[in-house]
């Protein structure tokens, strides 16, 4: 350990979409690591402690090293070359460069989209047909005397949701913590997060709309068949029960997971629980949270909605932004083969994208921005090294909430943001194409003679 | 011969840490080349610790090791693996126009693969 050693307070972990301000990092200034971050999670210790400076190059061009300015300069050809070109990921990074890159896309008249359309997009799609009953966590802690988690494992992927915000915690009107709640988890198995339920409730796979739609009936008072048990390997009168508290508690939330969204039913699931969230309302207070992954991706439907007024699955090419799933989402333009140009920022697709997607990835140029070397930057074209945000690069992030939360970096970096890489290659592309690209079939207005 | 079975996609926390270290180590491609299984269904099977199966799907097949758990913690029928570079092996592209490709219950086929060097 170096001899200069910093502390900084109220830092932020950036891993999860829980994004925890109360960070307490000691930092070796001198050799640019983390040696000890107070209040993390295992899976912020982890992040804290394995994002030190590595030696990697600046840029990759076709493998080959580079400098940041001509890995700019060749990422700038490939997208004003491009004619359906995709901006993907965002949700690793902070929402000034979810900025840049939505106005990157705009110029190039291609298409945005973020991790949202393969983690809660079904649920953006199921917010646009029935509105969402929202709070922020800081009102769960304080208010929730019930709290189902469904379709989620917090225990593995959120750790600190049970302990910062909504089973442990004690609140205002929670005074003694988790014996002043009652705790429901619903899964298709049991996970490192059941110990924590005092009920869980074991669906069979690919139940839980109608599991969710039984609930409705019998909030609506209506009958439902002891028959669901055989469909569902939920009792009647466990679903009775369930009810019952759900009627009667104070304040209840779901907290619901991507065992809803990445399942048979997808939007029709999350569209499911959060019409039961209001048909509860009619009772009692209730609200429905999803909870999110990634350290930003809220930020990502933030800041792609104010800019666009859609979430994700954003196309320029007729010169506005138009909005559909399933058309403009990357995992459709990859596996039809649309996209012809591909710029991946904080995201690792090949990673986890379907097969034909990851197969269309390694036929068109790809530019990458990422602190780490992953599976999506070893086929890129052009891969740039940038500095990690919440550790080196300042800026915002959005809680899972939608609460905006200010970053406090540990030490500098010498690789630059993802911002500074994004305003690089906007400035380039703007040169290139003499601004924003006309769409195609358009031409310019021609000029009015004046008399 | 091979079963049919359901395939739950998932993250855990040790896939978490192990990514933050980078995800071209060899503990996250350890943890996301396993399987979790029912023990009964590995026995009925002739399956061990560390056997390797073949998961195969209309789209495509992985080679992975599998891992036991017990009947309280994982119903017989159901396998869960960590996402990653195999279980995209074994996902279509279809999104029935919702942007999100299906990666939790997926009928699989399971079938044992003898170890490399067995007669």
């Amino acid at each position: 350990m170096g001899d200069e050693i910093k502390t900084v307070r109220d830092a932020t972990c950036t891993f999860c979409g829980c994004v925890c301000d109360d960070m307490v990092l000691t930092v070796d200034v001198q050799n640019k690591r983390i040696t000890k971050a107070e209040n993390a999670c295992i899976l912020g210790k982890a992040w804290f402690r394995e994002h030190a400076i590595e030696e990697r190059p600046f840029a990759l061009i076709g493998g080959r090293e580079a400098t940041t300015e001509e890995g700019v300069e060749e990422a700038a050809q490939i997208l004003a070359r491009a004619r359906f070109p995709i901006i993907y990921g965002l949700s690793d990074t902070t929402c000034e460069a979810q900025r840049v890159a939505v106005a990157i896309g705009d110029m190039i008249g291609g298409t945005v989209d973020t991790t949202t359309s393969v983690c809660h997009g079904p649920t953006g799609i199921a917010f646009q047909a029935g509105g969402e009953s929202t709070a922020s966590l800081g009102e769960i802690k304080n208010r929730a005397d019930l709290v189902i988690f469904w379709g989620g494992n917090p225990a593995e992927a959120h750790p600190r949701l049970f302990t910062r915000y909504a089973v442990t915690p004690k609140g205002m009107h929670i005074p003694n913590g988790k014996k002043d709640r009652t705790i429901v988890l619903v899964d298709v198995r049991r996970t490192p997060s059941t110990p924590v339920a005092d009920i869980f409730i074991q669906v069979k796979p690919r139940s839980d709309f109608e599991v969710l739609w039984a609930l409705r009936a019998l909030v609506k008072g209506r009958k439902v068949d002891p028959s669901v048990e055989q469909r569902t390997g939920v009792s009647l009168a466990v679903l009775e029960d369930l009810v019952a508290r759900m009627k009667s508690c104070r304040y209840g939330a779901f907290l619901f997971g991507m065992g809803l969204t990445m399942n048979r039913g997808r939007h029709f699931n999350s569209g499911a629980l959060l019409a039961l969230a209001t048909d509860l309302n009619e009772f009692t207070h209730f609200v429905a949270k999803p909870v999110r992954g990634h350290g930003n991706v809220t930020g990502a439907d933030n800041v792609v909605s104010w800019q666009t007024g859609f979430p994700f699955g954003v196309n320029f090419s007729r010169g506005y932004p138009r909005f559909n799933p399933g058309e403009f989402t990357t995992v459709d333009t990859l596996t039809r083969g649309d996209a012809d140009a591909a710029m991946i920022i904080a995201s690792d697709p090949a990673s986890n994208f379907p097969k034909a997607a990851i197969e269309h990835l390694k036929r068109i140029p790809v530019i990458t921005l990422d602190p780490k070397a992953t599976h999506t930057t070893q086929l890129a074209r052009v891969a740039f090294t940038t500095a990690t945000y919440g550790i080196n690069v300042p800026g915002t992030v959005y809680r899972m909430d939608d609460v905006p939360i200010t970053l406090r970096p540990a030490f500098d970096s010498p690789y630059p943001s993802d911002e500074e890489v994004l305003t690089a290659i906007r400035d380039r592309v703007r040169e290139l194409l003499g601004g924003n690209r006309l769409p195609v079939g358009t031409r310019p207005a021609p000029a009015v003679a004046t008399s | 011969m091979a079963q049919t079975m359901t395939l739950i996609g998932g993250r855990s926390s040790k896939q978490g840490t192990s990514l933050c270290a980078g995800k071209l180590g060899a503990e996250y491609i350890d943890l996301t080349s396993t399987v979790e299984m029912n023990v009964e269904d590995m026995a009925r099977l002739g399956l061990h610790k560390d056997s390797r199966v073949r998961l195969r799907t209309p789209v495509g097949e992985a080679i992975v090791r599998c891992k036991g758990r017990e009947t309280k913690d994982l119903p017989p029928g159901i396998l869960f693996m960590a996402y990653g570079p195999l279980s995209s092996e074994l996902m279509g592209g279809d999104t029935a126009a919702s942007g999100m490709p299906i990666s939790k219950n997926l009928d699989v086929e399971v079938e044992a693969v003898p170890d490399e060097g067995a007669s």
